[in-house]
This record gives C-alpha cells, sequence and structure tokens, in this order.
C-alpha cells in the first residue's frame, strides 16, 4: 500500500551532527559496501575506471562554504541520505506499491521485485534521496540498514546502520526519534536539530545539528614585536654554504 | 527536468488523441461507418501510441501491469486505469458506430468522461510535485486540459469551437509561462532553506559530492537549451494557437486544415519540450544549481 500509515509505532532515524563531521566520506563509502554486497540489488557503477565514472550511492557528502556577515568563512561539510519522512511523497506517488513505509518503525523501503522504475518517486523527492540503478533498473534508497539493525547474527555493537558504524568522528548517530527519551531525541533537543527544507511539509525524521558557534580567533600578543627576532642568518658550515654559493 | 523524449511524445500525443476521443464520444461530429473508423483509428493511434511510448522510459516495462493497483494515493496509478476505461467503453462505442451504424450516446458520454480524467490525471501526475514549483499550480491541469480539448476540436473538424478553444488554450499557455517563471521563488525553497546553514551567512555550494555526473543530475539538473527558451515559447504560441486560428479562419479547404493540425501538434511538443526543460527541481539546490 502506497497510503502512508497514520502512525508510526518507532521513528527510527539519522541525527547527522554538522559541527562534528570532517567530511571523509567514509560513511559514503561504508553505505556503498555494506548496501551492494547485501539486502537488494547492487548499487552498480558505470565506467568506474574511464573518463565518466558515474554511479549509485544512498548517501552523498556535500560541502558547503557559508560566509557570514563578519569574520570568516566557514566550510561545512554535509552528509545526505534518505531522511525517512513522515510525510513522505515519494511513497504516495508510487503507482505499483513498491515504495512503502513502515508501520513498526517508519523505515521508508522499496520492494525492488514491484519496482516498475518509472523514477516519479525520485522526481517526489526534495532531497535527492533516491537514484535509479542505471543497472537494475530498480530505484534504490536508503534502507537504515535495516538487515543490519534487527540482525541477530551481528555483534550487538553493529547493530547500527553501516553509515553511524563507520563514522571516525561520531558525527552520526541512530536511534528512535519518536521516543522523547531516546539518546538521539535528547541530543536533538539540546543542540537545536532542525528539518531540512520543512516548507516542503515532508516532515523528515532525521535531524541536522547546526554548527556551534565558532570560537574567537585569540587577541595577537602586543609584545610579540619587541621579541628578539628568531635567527635569519645561517651560521657554521650552512652560513659559508651560503655565501660560497652567493659568490658563484 | 530531463526533457526524455518519450515522456514529451507520451503527453502530447494521447492528450490528442484522448481529446478527438472526448468529441468523438459526444458525437461531434456524428459520423458513423468508415468515416467513424477513420477518426477512431487516428484518435486511437495517438492515445495508445501515447501510453506506449510512456512505457519506454519505465525500467521494467514488463511490470507494468503491477502499475493499477494504488488508485487510491497514485495520480500515476488513476491515469492508467482512466486511460483503460476510456479506451475500452470507447472501442465498444466505436465497434457501434462504424459495424451497426448506431451512436449508443450514453457510453460515448462515459467514454468521453474518462477520456477527460485521463488527461486531468496525467496533468495531476506533474502538478502534484511540490518539488518542482512551476508545475506545483493549478494552471497545468488548466493547461493539458484545454489544450487537449482545442487540439481534439481541431482533428473533429469542429471549426468555431475549435477556434475559440484554440485561442483559451493560448492564453492559458502563456499565463503558464508567465506565472511559471516565478513559481520557483514564491515556493520559499533555497539554498538557505536546504541546508539550514542560512542563518550562519550566505550559503555557497563549495563541493560536490562526486567528481563525476550522478542520476540526480542528469534527470533533474537540464540546464541544456533554457538559452533559447523565449524564442522557443514565441515559436509554441504561433505553432499552437495563432497560425491553426488563421488557418480555420480562412474559408475552408481540407489541405488548409490539415496544415492547421501538423501546426498545432508542432507547437504542442515544443510547449511540452520547454514544459521539461524548464522545469527546476529543488534537488538542483544541494548542487548549488537549479
Amino acid at each position: 500500500m502506497t497510503t502512508l500509515p497514520q502512525s508510526t509505532e518507532k521513528k527510527l532515524g539519522l541525527v547527522i551532527d554538522l559541527d562534528t563531521c570532517v567530511g571523509c566520506h567514509a560513511c559514503v563509502i561504508s553505505c556503498k559496501g555494506w548496501n551492494t554486497e547485501n539486502y537488494g540489488a547492487p548499487l552498480s557503477d558505470q565506467d568506474a575506471y574511464g573518463a565518466n565514472p558515474s554511479g549509485t550511492f544512498l548517501n552523498r557528502v556535500h560541502s558547503y562554504e557559508v560566509q557570514p556577515e563578519q569574520g570568516e568563512a566557514q566550510l561545512i561539510h554535509f552528509p545526505k541520505s534518505c531522511l525517512h519522512c513522515e510525510d513522505a511523497p515519494c511513497v504516495t506517488v508510487c503507482p505499483t506499491g513498491a515504495s512503502y513505509k513502515r508501520v513498526e518503525d517508519g523505515i521508508v523501503l522499496v520492494n525492488e521485485s514491484d519496482c516498475i522504475g518509472c523514477g516519479l518517486c525520485a522526481w517526489a523527492c526534495p532531497y535527492g534521496a533516491r537514484e535509479m540503478d542505471a543497472e537494475e533498473k530498480v530505484m534504490k534508497k536508503c534502507t537504515l540498514c535495516v538487515d543490519r539493525i534487527y540482525n541477530e547474527n551481528l555483534p550487538e555493537v553493529d547493530r547500527v546502520p553501516s553509515c553511524v558504524r563507520t563514522c571516525p568522528a561520531g558525527a552520526r548517530h541512530f536511534g528512535d526519534l519518536g521516543d522523547p527519551d531516546s539518546d538521539v531525541s535528547i541530543l536533538v533537543a539540546e543542540r537545536g536539530g532542525v528539518d531540512l527544507m520543512p516548507e516542503q511539509g515532508t516532515k523528515p525524521v532525521n535531524k541536522y545539528l547546526p554548527p556551534r558557534p565558532k570560537d574567537a580567533l585569540p587577541e595577537f600578543d602586543v609584545l610579540a614585536p619587541f621579541l628578539e627576532p628568531v635567527i635569519e642568518e645561517p651560521k657554521g658550515f650552512l652560513g659559508w654554504l651560503d655565501k660560497a654559493l652567493e659568490k658563484i | 527536468m530531463h526533457p526524455a523524449p518519450s515522456v514529451i511524445v507520451f503527453t502530447t500525443f494521447s492528450g490528442l488523441g484522448f481529446g478527438l476521443l472526448i468529441w468523438l464520444g459526444l458525437g461531434f461530429p456524428s459520423v458513423t461507418g468508415w468515416t467513424a473508423f477513420a477518426f477512431m483509428l487516428i484518435a486511437y493511434l495517438m492515445a495508445v501510441g501515447g501510453l506506449i511510448a510512456s512505457t519506454f522510459h519505465l525500467g521494467h516495462p514488463e511490470r507494468a501491469l503491477k502499475a493499477f493497483k494504488q488508485w487510491r494515493s497514485s495520480w500515476l496509478s488513476r491515469e492508467g486505469i482512466c486511460a483503460v476505461v476510456a479506451l475500452v467503453v470507447m472501442a465498444i462505442y466505436g465497434a457501434g458506430l462504424v459495424f451497426f451504424g448506431e451512436q449508443w450516446l450514453l457510453l460515448g458520454v462515459i467514454g468521453a468522461i474518462f477520456s477527460l480524467l485521463t488527461v486531468y490525471t496525467t496533468s495531476m501526475i506533474y502538478t502534484q510535485l511540490r518539488t518542482i514549483p512551476r508545475w506545483n499550480q493549478p494552471l497545468t491541469p488548466a493547461n493539458f486540459i484545454s489544450l487537449s480539448l482545442a487540439g481534439g476540436a481541431l482533428m473533429a473538424g469542429q471549426v468555431t469551437a475549435a477556434i475559440i478553444l484554440l485561442l483559451i488554450a493560448g492564453a492559458i499557455q502563456l499565463a503558464t509561462w508567465v506565472i511559471g517563471d516565478n513559481r520557483f521563488a514564491q515556493s520559499g525553497t533555497d539554498m538557505a532553506s536546504a541546508t539550514q546553514l542560512g542563518n550562519i551567512g550566505s550559503v555557497r555550494a563549495f563541493e560536490p559530492p562526486h567528481t563525476g555526473t550522478n542520476y540526480l543530475l542528469r534527470e533533474f539538473v537540464h540546464v541544456v537549451g533554457r538559452k533559447h527558451a523565449q524564442k522557443l515559447r514565441i515559436i509554441s504560441i504561433v505553432l499552437m494557437a495563432a497560425l491553426p486560428v488563421i488557418l480555420l479562419l480562412l474559408p475552408f479547404n481540407h489541405l488548409l486544415a490539415l496544415v492547421a493540425v501538423l501546426a498545432h501538434i508542432a507547437g504542442v511538443l515544443v510547449a511540452r519540450w520547454l514544459f521539461f526543460a524548464q522545469a527546476e527541481h529543488v534537488v538542483g539546490l544541494y548542487y548549488g544549481q537549479r
């Protein structure tokens, strides 16, 4: 059914800390690795070693330069994957019912064997979270690693999405955003987590933590100009070599 | 948006084909026998040809039957159902006209209603998308329906109706362009809302996530060909409405009528190309593009 559930028992999702992300793209690679080798059609690449490489990714990291009115510009790395919206427009447009939102945990998934590859769900998504795989001709999207988070064959520490497990900076957090007492909900409340494109009315579950204000640069030491200068002329053998080379 | 030929051909010809079916279903012109067969053949070639063209852009056309399931939420599904009902009802109605020389008006009216609904549901597939502000406005269905009715009247040989409807369709087309040009700015979606970084300062895309291109950029950030948009709009409106109206005002001649139909089709094809090529998807903002 492509009608959306009235409510979901849980709202599993990610909290992404834009203050902490260092833009290393490790989450991109681990996502591609896990989701190519496991659930669903693999994420194909076209012309991977040629002049025009292109491929399917479920998670991509943008980088933005933000110029405040005063002071230095900031570089902010911006990971983006499916936000598992409560009012997911990608689900309702699907003509076959291949796209659906799970009642138990709110994860938005694609049943690939029902997908006709019309692409309308990708048109309906404002975030660019869905990509048609050029090889399999079906729509691919973040599954929130549904084959990891409930997988009892994995050690408990690994039962989180691959991107979260991999992030070396701890910029990605996974949990139930429907539970106000969960760690992720507390984090969002404390850091003022925000929705992307709220005016699109999608009610995203994933939240973004805005960058915290930067420390001000320390005042320059007023006595510094009066300090004895650091030696500039080389001495000894190097001094002789310098002079000898100067004469040539 | 990437102006895929399959979708341009589909919306243009199925719009015209169902437009002609609307007129035939209502008994304009009231024809039977081989004349009716010729009209029906043209309408079916266009409507069915357009629908077949639309399956060319599917990744898995062999699963197309599954698309009839989700009519509760999906305009694409509703369109498929309306199209099949319209074509089946009109086939029975057409059989009455051609083989029995009888006009079963009730069937014709039902067929006409479903033909109209098909055009409307097609337009709603685009209109519903908040992600493409240019399409997300009431003029989009008005544009599709007025063109379908005008084109249908033109092909059905309803000269007076065609002149009036072509003028209306042309006016709606112009309004769709003018109002559409401001829709993106009015939508309130910009780089600040996309990144939520606007309260720090002005946001600029510094580095895309990948060195090459990707599906999103190919599908949604089609900037080629927008350069000549204004010229193409003039060409489109002249061919779509102005020229056919002038030709219809001249003393009636089958050759001139044929030229009027061909000009109209060419004009609508250009308009549909612009419909896609000029549509800007909000996802482009993440790439600092539109």
